[in-house]
């Protein structure tokens, strides 16, 4: 009888360790709520959808993922990761979408010994002198964004530019991102504030200040507001735009629809990607969340598997070193194509032009029109002493 | 000039979207004592109502009567469910309480519509702009926004000074126990005057609903603006409330138009911007200040 019950319990016991206890917990601190609360949302969903296909698994190593909202706020931010790493014993961390809260988080996470892959914030103090062998960034360093705006802002030879940018971190990243590869004459640079949403004085300046065409960085509904205003006044029609895919990505093309016409915009990745690893991508997210994704979904979903690829070569541990190694081999197919790391590891990758066009539904979506960068790194990657 | 006229009407047409979400605050908190802080929430009901609606009917006009509607509707809820609770309590418990209904209806907007911002269009009719100054094209509906917000400043001036509605709102703000004494229904005095706020919270929301985007947390972007406005106006009255409204979206829009002059003639002009907008953000915090070093019961100050 009591030799009987052992055998239970010992039944028991085995058949819950094979029921995929994680391996592997990530913290995935993002932002959820206020205005640009899509964003995180994108991210995570495209995350979790890299998760699910292989079932729970990463590289095939069963995950966890604990997501937990920023707020857009620093502080908030830094609590979690402290939570997270102190309670949670989470080693590894994804999620982070605004620069101003990757500043707060970073520090925090890197000093504890934790291991970051940034699927969005790619923030510059990071990606020079201060870089990390703990910190990757799966998206973008953040004036790459803007280069490609400002190359294409040469190649469409405009000369005299006027420049609009939120005043944080990522704002000012955006401004000196343009003008490295742009060039030409700037005629005023304009920062706002990261939580406006009239930008009706701004839009009277530009009026007055009668540039060939205007460059602006405002992410998520900042960048709704502004392109509505930008349509209603009437500027639309008589001052070219250029921006990066922040400022107009998939969700605003669909909801500011005729505003966006005519803007052009830059780009590492969009839908309509042929590769096959795109391919899936978009038909699974469609399939799981019936939305179109966005860009932070595919930053996110690639950020996944090159964790996935790392996990795979590491076979689930987190050693830093080990981790490392597989990390930067990116032995990955991912949803923008050609990608590799950079020394400060950033990515290494192409940028495109994307034009929104008019579908016969009635629907705007965004176009590729062609490549503006190629294999185009960052300037912070010679100050890395990796 | 030009650019200095049409700055001076974007300011306009800021106090008065300002107004209409300040008159509602300041009627609730200086009448019925109440701080509501899910006042933005209101504002957020307004511009979701009408955006939903007019996506789903494809009317800018059927959208109005749905955004006033749903916000008056969640205006009279929230009144009978926790603020009438809460009356005699300490502001302590309001603020808990309404912030606890801030954080009730981001949810239930993020859980029913989706955390993506909604589009709402302008009407054709009053898309595009027009040119009543000449050199000043100006944007129709912000043109309309500003009329519309004009005339129900009028009809709140009016109904306040010559109704009996008013008159009761006037006394209720200054000697509640009398107008008890006298048989006048409080508590119903405090629903209407709670739905009023509503209303004009939910007209000032889907008025911007074309112009801003309507999205979850947009109530409390535009609240802590509204909170100085009515600290500056004068806690109580709808006249100071105006004023105040009119005052800060000027003193808003001016300044994030002309800081960057004052700083340019010592700094680069990149250090200028970044000075400029930090300048621009705190200048309504500054101008409130002054104001209350001045006048420390605000310009309109309620019950002598």
């Amino acid at each position: 009888m009591r030799f009987k019950s052992v055998l239970l319990a010992g039944a028991a016991v085995a058949a819950l360790s094979g029921a995929a206890v994680a391996q592997v917990k990530i913290g995935f601190i993002t932002t959820l709520s206020t205005p640009a609360g899509y964003l995180g949302e994108d991210a995570r969903d495209g995350f979790l959808l890299a998760v699910s296909e292989e079932g729970g698994k990463l590289g095939g190593v069963a995950v966890e993922v604990i997501v937990e909202d920023d707020k857009l706020k620093p502080a908030d931010g830094k609590q979690i990761a402290e939570k997270f790493l102190q309670s949670d014993k989470i080693k590894l961390f994804s999620g982070l979408i605004f620069s101003n809260v990757a500043a707060a988080v970073t520090p925090t996470i890197l000093e504890a010994g934790g291991i970051i892959v940034s699927p969005n914030a790619g923030p510059s103090n990071f990606a020079g002198k201060n870089c990390n062998a703990n910190y990757y960034v799966a998206s973008w360093q953040n004036d790459n964004l803007h280069e490609s705006a400002g190359a294409l802002a040469k190649k469409l030879g405009y000369k005299k530019m006027l420049l609009l940018a939120p005043n944080y971190q990522a704002g000012k990243d955006a401004i000196s991102g343009f003008k490295r590869l742009y060039g030409g004459e700037i005629v005023e640079e304009i920062y706002t504030a990261l939580d406006q949403t009239d930008f009706s004085a701004e839009i009277a300046k530009i009026r007055a200040a009668k540039p060939d065409a205007v460059f602006q960085f405002h992410p998520g509904g900042q960048g709704i507001a502004f392109l509505k205003q930008w349509a209603q006044s009437g500027l639309k029609d008589q001052v070219p735009m250029v921006v990066a895919s922040p400022s107009l990505e998939q969700k605003i093309a669909g909801v500011v629809g005729d505003a966006a016409i005519g803007i052009a915009t830059t780009s590492h990745w969009n839908t309509d990607f042929a590769n096959e690893a795109n391919k899936a991508f978009v038909a699974g997210f469609k399939a799981k969340y019936n939305r179109e994704p966005t860009m932070y979904a595919s930053q996110a979903y690639d950020a996944a598997k090159l964790i996935g690829a790392a996990l795979k070569g590491t076979g689930g541990s987190l050693d830093e070193k080990a981790f490392r190694t597989a990390m930067l081999k990116a032995d990955v197919k991912l949803t923008r194509g050609a990608f590799k790391w950079g020394n400060n590891q950033h990515p290494v990758q192409d940028w495109y032009e994307l034009k929104a066009v008019k579908g016969a539904d009635g629907k705007v979506s965004l176009h590729t029109a062609g490549k503006v960068l190629e294999m185009h790194a960052d300037a912070y990657a010679r100050d890395c002493k990796l | 000039m030009q650019l200095l006229i049409e700055q001076v009407l974007n300011g306009l047409q800021l106090g008065i979207t300002l107004f209409l979400l300040a008159a509602g605050l300041t009627l609730t908190f200086g009448i019925m004592g109440v701080i509501n802080l899910a006042h933005g929430s209101l504002y957020m009901v307004g511009a979701y109502g009408a955006a939903l609606v007019a996506a789903k009917t494809g009317s800018f006009w059927l959208g109005i009567p749905a955004g006033l509607i749903a916000a008056g509707l969640a205006g009279l809820a929230i009144e009978f469910q926790v603020i009438r609770k809460l009356y005699e309590r300490d502001h302590l418990y309001q603020v808990l309480a309404t912030f606890g209904l801030i954080l009730f209806f981001n949810g239930m907007a993020s859980w029913l519509v989706g955390r993506a911002p909604l589009m709402m269009d302008t009407p054709a009719a009053l898309s595009g702009f027009v040119e009543f100054i000449p050199g000043v094209p100006y944007p129709t509906y912000r043109l309309a926004v500003m009329l519309v917000g004009l005339a129900v400043a009028a009809a709140l001036g009016l109904t306040i000074s010559r109704t009996r509605l008013g008159m009761l709102i006037r006394a209720g703000s200054t000697h509640r126990g009398m107008v008890a004494a006298l048989g006048v229904d409080i508590v119903r005095l405090y629903t209407v005057v709670f739905g009023l706020g509503a209303v004009l919270a939910g007209l000032a929301g889907l008025m911007i609903g074309p112009i801003r985007s309507v999205q979850v947390g947009m109530g409390e972007q535009i609240l802590i603006m509204t909170f100085v406005v009515i600290v500056v106006g004068g806690i109580g009255s709808v006249r100071g409330a105006f004023a105040g409204a009119l005052l800060i979206g000027m003193c808003d829009t001016l300044g994030r138009a002309f800081a960057p002059l004052l700083f340019k003639a010592t700094f680069s002009a990149s250090v200028a911007s970044g000075l400029a907008a930090t300048f621009s953000s705190v200048l309504i915090y500054l101008v409130m200040a002054l104001v209350l070093v001045v006048r420390p019961r605000g310009l309109f100050p309620v019950g002598g």
